[in-house]
């Protein structure tokens, strides 16, 4: 009886509760655990829910259009510091991401060209050591050279056959430990011993000293009787051990035959397979045994990488 | 309760809702906003007593339960903000116009922010609607809680003066 004393005299402060509040309570439980019965058993609030919605909507709408505003007030606080730091973070993203698009093709490129490189030394029957063009001679010298990155090294000497996959490029003429130069066909001193495909008809190619889209080669042939088709090909004969030239390796394809009555033999112009002006990656023809301190692209790597370069292309 | 006075309070109740969908949630704290309905319910219980705090809250639930967000079992809110109104109502100081102590109004928010939360959450874990953890459901009750005890001392002191004003006269109790 004390204890109960005890506890009612804690509550004697609070609000006193008659019979009606009372009920009120219970009567609003009642209606709360209704409606949570109403809305589990599915449907029968809906339209209550819609009508209120059409209500509140436009109203949370109203609302919404005026608290805008003052979304932005935390903006305001932003030090200039930070700002800056955030143009700086921002700027320094975008030109990443510009970066990553510029790139893009030239990666899918570069794939595609060392694909159809092992697939060139597979049908070339060579072990090449691939390179890259880093530099090209100026026209003012007119010679037609271009620098590689691959040098002695990587196992490159002079007088070795360089050549990308669409065909023959040229020889190089001297070599460092890291660099080469190599004297692009279509240079005035470069001859190649060349043969048509269609006839099997020898000749020498060479070139003409410049360095545009639409480079031609000449091809003397030796028998100077022999007309030769429009669209033959042509392709290296190849040299005594392979240097400087090897055989087999396409060159160009015959687009004009001219007969001069002052010579004795027909001059057919070649355009060549290669684009010189837009070289990038060539590889070097060496002897499968040689020892180099890059990967060397051999035969008979490239059965599975051979589709792709169409893809690429 | 006049018709008039009954509106007023509905319509506080109304702008509660809408705040608290509208502008809070640019404020919030992973997603948690201030409760304004359960405030209006504070401010009413400690003026007006139980009954007219109970009342308003089932209105003011039953508001948060049905208004476009909302779409849990209907009657959670409702029943979480009558059981809030009808023990903050209790607390009241007796007598016509008298004014709890600033602490008192702060403590009973503390209290009604934890009772309400709690209430929507352990039947939202007896209805499995939505399926949360326990401790997820703590964090949500407490960082509610501090938001409804930072926000009371801006946001109850007016209300209730407005609640006291559109008091009629008590009725003497026997």
């Amino acid at each position: 009886m004390a204890m109960r004393e005890k506890r009612w005299r804690g509550l004697d402060r609070l609000e006193p509760v008659d019979r009606s509040s009372r009920s009120t309570l219970v009567a609003l439980v009642l209606a709360c655990a209704t409606l949570i019965t109403l809305d589990h058993v599915g449907g029968a609030l809906d339209p209550a829910r819609r009508a209120v919605g059409e209500v509140v909507g436009p109203a949370e709408d109203a609302a919404n259009g005026v608290v805008a505003p003052f979304e932005a007030v935390p903006r305001w606080f932003h030090t200039k510091s930070s700002l800056e730091e955030r143009v700086a973070e921002l700027e320094a993203k975008n030109s990443q991401l510009r970066q990553q698009v510029a790139t893009t093709a030239l990666d899918r490129n570069r794939l595609a060209e060392y694909d159809g490189l092992a697939a060139t030394a597979g049908t070339v029957h060579h072990a090449l050591v691939p390179a890259h063009v880093i530099g090209h001679g100026p026209a003012q010298s007119f010679s037609q050279t271009v620098t590689i990155d691959a040098g002695t090294s990587s196992g490159v000497h002079a007088d070795q056959t360089v050549l990308n996959n669409d065909g023959l490029v040229g020889r190089v003429i001297s070599a460092t430990r890291s660099t080469a130069t190599v004297l692009l066909l279509l240079d005035r001193d470069s001859v190649v011993g060349g043969r048509l495909g269609g006839s099997m008809e020898v000749g020498f190619l060479q070139g003409r000293g410049e360095l545009s889209g639409q480079a031609t080669l000449d091809l003397k042939l030796l028998d100077g009787a022999f007309v030769a088709n429009e669209g033959d090909t042509a392709v290296t004969f190849g040299s005594e051990d392979g240097a400087p030239y090897i055989a087999g390796v396409p060159i160009g394809t015959v687009t004009a035959v001219y007969s001069s009555p002052r010579e004795t033999s027909r001059r057919v112009e070649i355009k060549p397979f290669v684009d010189f002006t837009a070289l990038d990656l060539v590889g070097v023809a060496v002897p499968s045994s040689t020892r180099s301190d890059r990967h060397l692209v051999k035969p008979g790597q490239a059965a599975a990488t051979s589709t792709p370069q169409e893809e690429g292309r | 309760m006049s018709l008039v006075r009954g509106l007023l309070a509905v319509l506080l109740l109304l702008v509660a809702v809408v705040l608290q969908v509208t502008f809070f949630p640019h404020v919030a704290w992973h997603g948690v906003v201030p409760d304004l309905a359960l405030l209006v319910v504070v401010a009413a219980g400690l003026t007006r007593g139980p009954q007219f705090a109970a009342i308003l809250g089932f209105t003011g639930g039953l508001l948060l339960d049905l208004a476009p967000p909302a779409d849990h079992y209907a009657g959670r809110w409702a029943l979480a903000l009558v059981v809030v109104g009808f023990v903050v109502g209790r607390l009241r100081p007796p007598g016509q116009g008298a004014r709890p102590e600033p602490a008192m109004v702060v403590a009973a928010a503390a209290a009604a922010s934890f009772l309400g939360t709690s209430i929507f959450a352990l039947s939202g874990l007896l209805l499995s609607d939505p399926l949360v953890s326990v401790p997820e459901v703590l964090e949500v009750i407490l960082v509610a809680l501090v938001w409804d005890v930072l926000l009371t001392p801006l946001l109850v002191p007016p209300m209730m003066l407005l609640f006291r004003r559109t008091e009629p006269a008590r009725v003497s109790l026997a």
